[in-house]
């Protein structure tokens, strides 16, 4: 029998009974949807972090104070902190040729007031580098000046948002503010970047390190990051971090370098993970399509027995019979297939409207692999109720037992 | 030519055995026309769906054209079925959702022949049965006589060996009844074994040759 006549006949089963057929294509495009649904989503929240973090600038390689330890203790990021990192070890970074560039960060809480507003918000201690490394622009006025930290100016750059609740419609740049009764001067308002990491770039105060040190009163830095001179630079630079650092440490490894891609690639494989995660379970109501599928081709063969007894009598092997059933099924999961892809699509046309920032997108790899298991379960659910279509006796199917 | 030796059929309904054949010996020519006439239960739909393939014997020997077909595997019983052997049936079993065409192509669709064969053979046996007019009615569109000239047109349509007719009257009133028969009697003239096992002696006598079965034996076989 030709393919064509095959899928032809198995269409005009499937026509026949229009209701079965539509509950049918129901679950199946159900779960089909849910596949391309979720791991559109998965997707997108993996791409949402990966942008993210090329957001924070490139080549970055990040120095904590302390050494993150892998037996035990505290996680990384939480290391204890035996040796305070200081400016100068700061400074001392750039005696690598690795390194081009760095900015150290002191980060504290602090009122903010201006005349009678005040407002209790983030204050970042760091350099003039900062802006550039990592790629932040000012909508008014200029970022932190450039020069000796002895001689640092009482100055600060201000977040769009803070901006707005400190002095509204007028000028910011060349007034004065409070910081924890301390007095600074506005040279600067950043452009407004929106959200990163859920800090709100719009809400912080940048003042000069000293400044920041003294606001509250400690002489470590709560990080530095340092930019490598080229995606080739990155590992030595991270190395050479270490070998300063224990060098001005006295020997001891008490900090920790994380690199950019390395954070990236743990992120992206987390999320890679979580993504194929609910997009099995998404997978599970394809399951139950296929059982439906199966139900469903069970009943038809014991109302066609007797079509199935004419069909031997004209002369089709068991082999053929078997085909037609499972090209039934299969044409039902395809077309299940194609039904839930279009939905899937709707939906997330529709999400993507809704939340505009989410990099929405299916990846290639959620439509092929909805097709294929919808197509695999179809005609694995649809072997059974075949099989025993081809091996009716065509006696008894004939007189319709 | 069709040869059956020492065909036996036993059934096994619970513990019991029913000797549905017992040693049938038949031989049919071509161009022959037999009718098989006997009492319910006499075993002869057995013999024909054993004629027909859809039934083994339980031991005997069927030769078809010379060949044995009982020690065929499926598949080529399959073939052989398609090939020379053509099923009217009481009931016309026709597909209702298939135009009366795409009804009578089934075999040749079955066969793997391309559509535009198909239709010039359809069109043909269409013509032979007097349907024309009715190719692209559906099964439920059509009186009983012409259902089972349908049927009879799928049947011949790959020019078997042998036509194999269970009741073909049965379900039919006198007038159509009788323009089947003079349908299956124009094939048989051009050629093919006509068989027709029916309860109906007015056409069992039409046959040249009229056997008589009870119990599972031929009782007469009149040539």
């Amino acid at each position: 029998m030709r393919l064509v006549d095959t899928l032809l006949y198995g269409a005009g089963n499937i026509k026949g009974s229009p209701v079965r057929t539509f509950l049918l294509l129901l679950a199946m495009s159900i779960g089909v949807a849910s596949v391309v649904m979720l791991s559109s989503l998965g997707e997108a929240a993996r791409l949402y972090v990966v942008n993210q973090f090329s957001a924070l600038g490139t080549h970055l390689l990040i120095v904590l104070p302390g050494r993150s330890e892998t037996a035990g203790g505290a996680p990384p990021l939480l290391g204890t902190t035996p040796r305070d990192l200081t400016l100068e070890d700061a400074d001392a970074l750039l005696r690598s040729p690795y390194i081009n560039d760095y900015a150290p960060i002191v980060v504290g809480s602090a009122p903010v007031s201006h005349d009678s507003l005040e407002r209790e918000v983030t204050v970042i201690g760091t350099s003039a580098s900062y802006a550039r490394i990592r790629e932040l622009e000012t909508a008014q006025g200029r970022f932190l000046p450039a020069g000796d930290y002895d001689r640092a100016p009482p100055v600060c750059v201000i977040g769009e948002t803070l901006r707005k609740e400190l002095f509204g419609h007028r000028r910011a740049v060349g007034e004065r503010l409070k910081i924890n009764d301390r007095r600074f001067r506005v040279i600067g308002v950043l452009a407004d970047s929106g959200q990163s990491f859920g800090m709100d770039m719009g809400d912080l105060v940048f003042v000069p390190t000293p400044h920041a040190m003294a606001l509250f009163d400690t002489e470590s830095l709560f990080r530095i990051i340092a930019q490598a001179a080229g995606r080739s630079a990155i590992e030595p630079g991270k190395r050479a971090i270490t070998e300063i650092i224990r060098e001005r440490h006295e020997g001891e490894d008490d900090v920790t370098v994380i690199t950019q891609d390395a954070i990236l690639a743990t992120f992206d494989r987390i999320l890679k993970a979580l993504t194929y995660t609910v997009a099995g379970i998404a997978a599970i109501s394809l399951a139950v399509a296929g059982i439906l599928i199966m139900n469903v081709m069970l009943v038809s063969v014991s109302q066609r027995t007797p079509e199935i007894g004419l069909l031997k009598a004209l002369g089709a092997s068991q082999d053929q019979i078997l085909v037609l059933f499972l090209s039934e099924a299969a044409l039902l999961s395809l077309i299940g297939a194609a039904s839930g892809i279009l939905i899937a699509w709707f939906g997330v046309f529709g999400l993507d409207r809704l939340f505009p920032a989410f990099p929405l997108g299916t990846p290639v790899w959620a439509y092929l692999s909805a097709v294929i298991v919808a197509l695999l379960t179809g005609i694995g659910f649809g072997i059974m109720p075949a099989k025993r279509a081809s091996r009716l006796d065509p006696v008894l199917a004939l007189t319709g037992r | 030519m069709i040869e059956l030796r020492d065909i036996n059929r036993i059934f096994r309904v619970g513990d019991e055995k029913v000797h549905a054949l017992q040693d049938i010996r038949l031989t049919f020519e071509h161009g022959e026309y037999v009718s098989i006439m006997g009492p319910s239960g006499s075993g002869k739909s057995t013999l024909l769906n054993i004629l027909g393939l859809l039934d083994k014997p339980t031991s005997g020997s069927y030769l078809l054209d010379g060949i044995d077909i009982t020690s065929m595997s499926d598949n080529q019983q399959a073939d052989v079925r398609r090939n020379k052997i053509g099923f009217v049936f009481q009931s016309f079993h026709l597909i209702s959702r298939l135009t009366a065409a795409e009804n009578i192509a089934l075999p040749l669709t079955l066969a793997g022949m391309p559509p535009k064969q198909r239709d010039s053979r359809v069109r043909d046996v269409l013509e032979s049965v007097g349907l024309t007019e009715r190719a692209e009615h559906r099964p439920d569109q059509l009186s009983g006589g012409q259902r089972q000239r349908v049927a009879i047109a799928r049947a011949t349509i790959m020019r078997p060996t042998i036509l194999l007719a269970d009741e073909p009257t049965g379900n039919l009133d006198q007038s159509s009844g009788e323009s089947v028969i003079e349908v299956l009697e124009g094939l048989n003239r051009e050629g093919i074994i006509l068989l027709v096992v029916t309860h109906d002696p007015d056409i069992g006598g039409r046959a040249r040759r009229r056997i008589r079965m009870v119990d599972g034996r031929i009782s007469e076989d009149d040539h």
